[in-house]
């Protein structure tokens, strides 16, 4: 697609209805990155669910593999201020994932190869609304795009989306992550604009 | 793909000095995870994120984060134990000395 540009008059390109309000949309894919990108090899590869008791659920990439598929096509926002529409992923729903974990608890922080961490009501990632992807537009999702795998939450700004996930912490209390530590908003909402602390 | 780069800690100057007076570059900095003590200008800092993120050359670990909002900064340097700032006597100072 060529550049088009919005031109000097009528509304700005932040007011296509298909966006959240201060978002613009881009046609690429921007990569973000807060430090190296971890590579890791798919033979030691795992993802963990760990609940406020103690207990794990632990999945090799083989098992996940195996696990029901789904090709989720979905919208997402970025809060540096990009959104891509009807973007293509396939991976396991959250749903598929915690069905077997016994929990009372009400948050998750996820954490990442690299150290990267997010927090999330649990809520949020029920209900058909997150997955643990692993393929974009039909290809291994690229390590520069969080592969093997990332965690994919479209309903909130892209940063809860964990690149390189490698599991969730269950907790009873709401533990801040990497950004939510550091001035971004705790939940993320888009459509109500919760970029900072305090939106 | 290109691999994710970034920039040395030069680049924080500018965005510290709208915190701070201290021109950065010339501090030493401690790295809490490591303890290696070297120039803030070494620092690797990644800048395609929601804010700049500083790390060890050492170690990788983050020493510093500042995330720029429309009309306030935060600054978490709990990954740096202490920052050395050049200050020689011959400039004014206005400190119990």
């Amino acid at each position: 697609m060529g550049i088009v540009s919005p031109g000097f008059q009528g509304r700005p390109r932040t007011q296509e209805p298909a966006l959240p309000p201060g978002q613009y949309l881009t046609e690429d894919f921007p990569v973000l990155s807060a430090g190296p990108t971890p590579r890791v090899p798919l033979d030691t590869w795992e993802f963990v669910i760990a609940a406020e008791n103690g207990s794990e659920h632990r999945w090799s990439w083989q098992e996940l593999m195996a696990l029901p598929q789904e090709t989720p096509m979905v919208d997402i926002h970025c809060v540096t201020r990009w959104s891509k529409l009807g973007t293509n992923w396939q991976g396991v729903s959250l749903d598929t994932l915690l069905a077997d974990v016994d929990t009372g608890a009400h948050f998750a922080l996820a954490h990442s190869y690299g150290g990267y961490t997010t927090n999330l009501p649990l809520d949020d990632l029920r209900g058909g609304r997150a997955w643990v992807v692993h393929t974009f537009d039909g290809a291994p999702l690229p390590a520069e795009h969080g592969g093997p795998a990332r965690l994919l939450v479209p309903h909130l700004y892209f940063w809860k989306s964990a690149k390189w996930v490698r599991g969730l912490r269950l907790k009873t209390m709401d533990e801040p992550g990497f950004w939510e530590t550091a001035g971004y908003h705790d939940y993320g909402d888009p459509w109500r604009e919760q970029r900072y602390q305090g939106d | 793909m290109t691999e994710m780069s970034y920039l040395d800690g030069n680049m924080l100057d500018g965005p510290m000095r709208e915190l701070f007076t201290v021109d950065l570059s010339s501090a030493m900095g401690r790295c809490e995870n490591c303890g290696m003590t070297g120039s803030m200008a070494s620092l690797h800092v990644y800048s395609n994120a929601p804010g700049l993120v500083a790390r060890c050359p050492s170690c990788e670990q983050v020493m510093l984060r500042l995330v720029r909002g429309p009309d306030r900064a935060w600054l978490d340097m709990r990954g740096t134990t202490f920052l050395q700032v050049p200050m020689p006597m011959e400039q004014p100072f206005p400190g119990p000395l």
